[in-house]
């Protein structure tokens, strides 16, 4: 076999995982992904020791659920150069790139070998924020518009480049990498379970939920634990009560950027009405404290039950009659509706992921491919549309609102009351490798850890949807004016600092 | 028309009447106290577990410049001392202000004597911030955006985030200052005219938090601009902030 095949949360001693010669890793990636079913969900190197790399390339299909799992050993000291695999399959880019980027490996034909997020250990010091090699067309016709790091608002840094001709959009080039800070290496550094469990809720402070959970799946599946159903379901529902309350919030952003005022005000008031049920959840407004490695210590009680069912009741017909008026309201359509289109095509090119994917009718969801907890009983279908513009996401996000908060329903009914219980320190399998993915409200999160032969964790990789789906964005721009580039933004919503770590 | 008057109707009162006397759920982590019990078997639970090294022992102090709130301490004490109670008052302007000793029954305030004379003269009206993001996750920003809602409607109070530092009176950072971005924060800080006003908001930024051993992380512009508000939290409420900057700009105690 050349691989070895995983389920979502699964662990597997590292020797199970087989070693290819770099032709038959490159062959075996192309022939995995020719199939439409299959994406790449990771391909990341690390050190193993001083004079070699080993890159681990996951493959979800999403008819199996089973995950493809294959790695190659790359030798430090000679450094071949390596055939690129971006040069056949485009959605493999920020992968090598990020590899070229951490340890200098050569890429032949990569097609766009530029740096990913200037991490402070990279390979080439010389590489820094300042001196990003943007695209530019030398023309007397054309302009060049720079904006950021330091955007207009409330908002994390990046830069991003066009190119316009007047003022339409010829091309966009985005640099990121402000807000790095190191969190990967800090998840080796950190010793104990409950300190890193700390550090996956600040990935990204806008997916907590999401990325704790996948967090505590590694943990749990290395340390074999198993939790109990109301953990799940309390996990479950934590998840799906952020992606409606983000999904709100940003329906509440898109109105603030066609002007629409009713919507952003109310949009935003009924974001507080979700985000404040986490609030008497677990304490925290972004559902920080909720979800804990082996534990749980906020269960569902009674009490809590109800006063969710409540908040979800008011919440909903509010939600309801402003989403109805909005989607009805000319001002509103006549911007969103053929504004910033990624058609199926860029999307199956650039691996998209998540509600971007979804909006381009490409039926890609984790909780339907690859089910992790609850969803292995609620047969979830996820909601696809076609015409991929800014009418799309919004629109996708309001009926997954509507989902979610379905789904919310459904799992309190069947849930059982249990104790509190707290973080223990987890020991974890020594020698071993672990995958494990959730849908997050952007879309799927993917981390993975290797554990070396004492049972600590000696590599932590992540990866934030937004590594994907930036190109998206950077897509959707091209022949629009420039000026519908903040509302094409905030449509995609991405993560700087789930992408720049 | 009959639809909009329903919507309208049915959002209710939105707003906060008064952000300085909100009762929050008893549940939300906000300053905690430590009740003066004696430790027995020289446990250090609260200290081992802090993942940002907030506490100390002996006698037992908590750090709210480097709290996350994530309420462990709490869960873990023995003799139940440590309580995070629901007070989100909790912003300061002086470092040794944000120290809790256990059997210490105070308010979290600010220290008058460090409040620079023009902060009250120029900025009680009217103040403009600029926001850097300097490593920071979202949530901060989240809860920043959050202010000017229509809950929260900072605003009010003369309030606001702007986006050119040239029309703003100070620097509000989130984040603990990383490396990549420490530049574009300089450059921001030196655009904004005088006098102005500098914030760290949210546990990264007022100590580095759980990233401040990362090697990322470069917190020397520290030395050049100093802090005139301390906003702990993780992220910080928006009742935190507006409390916090109130306080500074001398509309309340």
């Amino acid at each position: 076999m050349n691989h070895v095949i995983l389920k979502n949360s699964q662990s597997t001693a590292i020797s199970n995982i087989p070693l290819l010669d770099y032709s038959l890793f490159y062959e075996h990636v192309l022939n995995l992904l020719k199939d439409n079913a299959c994406h790449c969900v990771n391909y990341y190197a690390y050190k193993e020791n001083g004079e070699q790399l080993r890159m681990i390339c996951c493959i979800c299909n999403d008819n199996t659920s089973g995950i493809y799992v294959f790695s190659h050993i790359y030798n430090l000291t000679s450094k071949p150069a390596l055939e690129s695999l971006t040069a056949v399959n485009t959605g493999m880019h920020v992968y090598e790139r990020e590899i070229t980027e951490n340890f200098g490996v050569e890429f032949i034909n990569h097609p766009w070998n530029k740096p990913v997020r200037f991490p402070t250990n990279g390979a080439d010091k010389l590489k820094t924020a300042d001196n990003y090699p943007f695209y530019s067309i030398k023309s007397h016709e054309l302009h060049e518009v720079g904006v950021g790091p330091i955007h207009a608002g409330i908002i994390e840094p990046g830069h991003f480049r066009f190119i316009c001709n007047g003022e339409k959009v010829l091309h966009l080039e985005i640099h990121l990498g402000y807000q790095h800070r190191a969190v990967e290496e800090l998840f080796i550094n950190k010793k104990s379970t409950f300190e890193k469990t700390i550090l996956a809720e600040s990935i990204a402070g806008d997916s907590v939920a999401a990325n704790a959970t996948i967090y505590a799946m590694l943990m749990e599946s290395l340390g074999n634990i198993i939790i109990s159903r109301p953990t799940s379901i309390s996990r479950t529902i934590a998840i799906e009560l952020e992606r409606a309350a983000i999904h709100t919030g940003d329906l509440s952003a898109l109105c603030t950027d066609v002007a629409y005022q009713l919507g952003s005000s109310v949009f935003q008031g009924l974001r507080t009405t979700l985000i404040n049920t986490f609030l008497k959840w677990s304490g925290n407004r972004f559902a920080r404290r909720l979800i804990r490695a082996g534990a749980n210590p906020y269960p569902l009680n009674n009490e809590l039950k109800k006063l969710i069912l409540n908040n979800l009741e008011s919440f909903e017909t509010r939600f309801n009659e402003m989403a109805d008026y909005m989607f009805n309201n000319p001002g509103v359509l006549a911007r969103f509706e053929g504004t910033g289109i990624l058609t199926k095509e860029q999307a199956q090119l650039i691996n998209a992921v998540g509600m971007v994917a979804r909006t381009c009718d490409i039926p890609r969801d984790i909780r339907s491919s690859h089910p992790y907890y609850n969803f292995n009983e609620i047969s979830h279908k996820a909601i696809c549309l076609d015409s991929g513009d800014v009418q799309a996401r919004a629109m996708l996000r309001r009926l997954e609102v509507t989902q979610s908060l379905e789904y919310i329903r459904t799992l309190l009914a069947t849930c059982d009351e249990e104790a509190a219980t707290y973080t223990k320190e987890i020991k974890l399998m020594p020698d071993a490798f672990a995958i494990a993915l959730t849908e997050g409200w952007r879309g799927e999160h993917c981390h993975c850890a290797v554990t070396d032969n004492k049972g600590n964790l000696k590599h932590y990789k992540i990866k934030d949807p937004s590594l994907h789906n930036w190109m998206a964005l950077a897509l959707v721009v091209r022949k629009n004016d420039i000026s519908d580039f903040p509302v094409c933004n905030k449509s995609f919503d991405l993560s700087y600092c789930g992408y720049d770590l | 028309m009959f639809d909009l008057i329903k919507i309208w109707k049915h959002q209710g009162r939105q707003y906060i009447p008064d952000v300085l006397s909100v009762t929050l759920p008893s549940i939300h982590a906000g300053k905690p106290q430590i009740e003066a019990k004696s430790c027995k078997n020289n446990c250090k639970a609260c200290k081992d577990i802090c993942p940002s090294k907030a506490i100390d022992i002996n006698p037992v102090n908590l750090d709210l410049g480097k709290c996350v709130f994530c309420g462990e301490c709490e869960t873990l004490c023995p003799e139940k001392k440590i309580a995070f109670t629901p007070d989100y008052k909790i912003c300061s302007n002086d470092q040794s202000l944000l120290m809790i000793y256990e059997g210490e029954q105070r308010e979290i305030k600010l220290n008058p004597d460090k409040i620079r004379n023009e902060i009250k003269r120029l900025f009680g009206h009217s103040l403009k911030l600029r926001l850097v993001s300097a490593g920071s996750c979202n949530g901060c920003e989240l809860e920043l955006n959050a202010c000017g809602n229509v809950n929260f409607d900072m605003g009010r109070y003369g309030i606001e985030f702007l986006a050119s530092p040239r029309h703003c009176d100070g620097v509000v950072v989130t984040g603990p200052i990383v490396e990549n971005s420490v530049e574009a924060l300089r450059i921001t800080i030196e655009a904004v005219p005088h006098p102005k006003i500098f914030i760290l908001n949210g546990v990264c930024a007022v100590s580095g938090g759980i990233f401040a051993e990362s090697n990322a992380v470069n917190r020397s512009i520290l030395d050049i601009y100093k802090p005139d508000l301390l906003v702990p939290g993780c992220p910080p409420h928006p009742l935190t902030f507006i409390s916090g900057v109130l306080a500074l700009t001398g509309r309340s105690a």
